[in-house]
């Protein structure tokens, strides 16, 4: 991206980022198997909500999750204390994600990249439906790897083929047995 | 390619992480799609689960199961992991995203019914449909509350005119039974798509070898898999694909995918999962309540049949297309109706939707009616009379007398089911042995 991009009335890039429309599955594995601990910027204490699905089936599958709530900063979601900001939680974490709109993703990110050395991230995940491609070059600027429009969950079962037993089309085609990412 | 040293880089279908996806042939997902070897035993082909339930972990487990919040067995009236390889493997097939094994065709078609509709709303159908169908969708979905409205499907604008508010979807067979008529399934999706409605595409007679609706518009693909997808004429079943693309957020007619649900806490389909999200409600809402579930020795049956769809299909094709080439220079032959014959009205949108063949079924009228097609029927000696399609065999049907003898005389000619018109689905044997029946069978009338 030059220095000389269009700008959106927003005042955002306009970018598209083409290596974005299609993940390889040793790419999200490698990275499901890489995480240890993550953040999950706007975390939700209501059990229906899909992050309180994603967070609790995420937990048992031995990631240890950060909740990251403004709104919630001080309460408690799945035995993990929710913090206000990136900056306030006390812990370090290998990756964000990020389970806000498209548009509040560009924000999120920037606050991510000031927070990387300090916290050691590495990887940024934007949830399923959401997709910002400026904040994705920006992330990657700043060497983040970027996963968008994916939901870790889904991936994880995918790829350990429990999403399979739902009758989903999980695309895998091989002769070898499918082990979890994090096996 | 890259070489495949260890799991780690099993990519399923990618080259590398720099390229874009790799697909794989029809054939190969037609062997291996939803089947993997087992993580205990090792063993490779699938196992048959015979078993009604599964244990819990836990409390905390159960819990979570039954609140949709991880992936896992309860029961098999929804799911069971034989059924759910045979489901992965046709939704792979399809191209679609997820898939509900069923009992039956019909059961599939209800479970669909049933999904998108309330007590008087109301359905547009194809009027080029299997006989029982028509009797399903008029005669028994109405005591639910459910209307259908029947249009000939040959010209889309015909489903625009039907158009109501109460309008849920669009039924149609793509290849419609029992005789040579291929819809132009784009045009029709165009229509459902400008009024926001789903277009139900029943795939049973071409089969995702010939014919992948997903790929013209189609939102949903039914199949009798009784027909050519098991292939041997052995084994009841039904599906239901879901594409993956619809946005039920974009109108108010399907609550049950858009609104929360009261009986799963207040959970909303569509958006907790996403693009999946109707086979997931379709499967803990309408299999869970009316229990129209496909049986884990069943589902294993049609995992043998599927491993040779497209073996099988192509060679449907190459005997039925050779067959309808001689009926139709045969003097006891009025016409053909197969639209690999340049005679048929359907030829060009046969050479559209399916490059590979038209299929095994098809119709011709015999000359002397009713009386002669009866005749027919009982000379032959290879050809099974009986009422299914899509076997390995040759089967012969005169549709008047059987499948559609319910319907009234407009309803039968308005199906392509009238009293001179003879019902043929190609089987895989020897096309001169074909021929030679029907010859000696013909003779006779």
């Amino acid at each position: 991206m030059s220095e000389t991009a269009s700008r959106s009335e927003s005042g955002n890039p306009l970018v598209y980022l083409e290596h974005h429309n299609y993940y390889a599955d040793t790419k999200i594995r490698r990275i499901l198997r890489d995480v240890k601990t993550f953040a999950m910027v706007g975390a939700s204490t209501a059990w229906r909500r899909p992050s309180f699905y994603a967070m609790k089936y995420l937990q048992h599958k031995g990631f240890r999750i950060v909740p990251i709530n403004p709104g919630r900063a001080g309460g408690e979601v799945l035995g993990e204390t929710i913090y206000g900001s990136l900056a306030e939680a006390p812990h370090k974490f290998d990756m964000v994600d990020i389970f806000r709109t498209s548009e509040e993703a560009y924000d999120i990110t920037k606050d991510v990249i000031a927070n990387k050395d300090d916290k050691g991230i590495k990887y940024l995940w934007m949830q399923l439906t959401v997709r910002n491609d400026p904040a994705a070059e920006l992330a990657e600027a700043a060497g983040l790897e970027v996963v968008m429009d994916r939901c870790p969950k889904i991936e994880f079962g995918r790829l350990s083929g429990e999403l399979s037993w739902l009758g989903v089309n999980s695309r895998i085609i091989t002769a070898k047995t499918l082990r979890s990412p994090k096996s | 390619m890259s070489v495949r040293t260890n799991i780690d880089e099993v990519t399923s279908n990618v080259p590398g992480e720099e390229g874009g996806p790799r697909e794989f042939g029809i054939s190969t997902i037609a062997v291996h799609a939803g089947a993997r070897p087992d993580p205990v035993t090792g063993a490779r082909q699938t196992p048959i689960y015979q078993t009604t339930s599964f244990v819990f972990d836990d409390s905390e487990h159960a819990a979570e199961l039954f609140n949709l919040q991880t992936f896992g067995y309860v029961y098999s009236r929804m799911t069971n992991p034989t059924v759910s390889v045979f489901e992965e493997r046709i939704a792979q097939l399809e191209g679609g995203r997820g898939a509900v094994a069923a009992a039956s065709g019909h059961a599939a078609q209800f479970l669909a019914a049933v999904s998108l509709m309330e007590a008087g709303d109301e359905f547009i159908s194809s009027r080029n449909l299997y006989g029982g169908s028509l009797t399903q969708f008029g005669v028994s979905f109405p005591k639910l509350g459910w209307k259908c409205h029947f249009v000939d499907p040959t010209d889309p604008e015909n489903f625009e005119q039907a158009m109501t508010d109460r309008v849920k979807f669009i039924f149609c067979e793509g290849v419609a039974n029992p005789g040579g008529i291929i819809l132009d399934i784009e045009r029709i999706s165009e229509v459902a798509n400008k009024h926001g409605v789903l277009l139900i595409v029943d795939n049973t007679l071409a089969s995702p070898y010939l014919l992948r609706p997903f790929e013209w518009g189609a939102d949903l693909v039914i199949h009798s898999t009784t027909k050519f997808i098991g292939g041997h004429g052995n084994t009841m079943g039904g599906i239901l694909i879901e594409s993956g693309n619809i946005d039920w957020f974009r109108n108010d007619k399907y609550p049950g995918m858009s609104k929360p649900d009261n009986a799963y806490h207040g959970l909303t389909f569509a958006e907790t999962f996403g693009d999946f999200g109707f086979t997931m409600r379709t499967r803990m809402v309408a299999l869970r309540d009316y229990g129209a579930t496909l049986y884990p020795t069943a589902a294993w049956n049609l995992l043998q049949g599927v491993e040779t769809l497209p073996l099988r299909m192509q060679r449907h094709c190459d005997n039925a297309q050779a067959v309808a080439e001689w009926l139709e220079k045969h003097p006891k032959v009025n016409w053909v109706s197969y639209p690999g014959l340049k005679s048929s009205q359907f030829y060009e949108l046969g050479q559209k939707y399916l490059p590979r063949g038209k299929g095994g079924v098809f119709t011709f009228g015999i000359k002397g009616g009713f009386d002669a097609g009866v005749k027919l029927i009982d000379c032959v000696e290879l050809h099974s009379h009986l009422a299914n399609i899509g076997d390995t065999r040759s089967l012969i049907l005169h549709p008047a007398s059987t499948t559609h003898r319910q319907l009234t005389d407009e309803q039968r000619e308005s199906a392509g089911a009238g009293p001179d018109v003879v019902r043929l689905s190609v089987g895989i044997e020897d096309v001169e042995d074909i021929i030679a029946d029907l010859e000696q069978a013909l003779a006779q009338t």
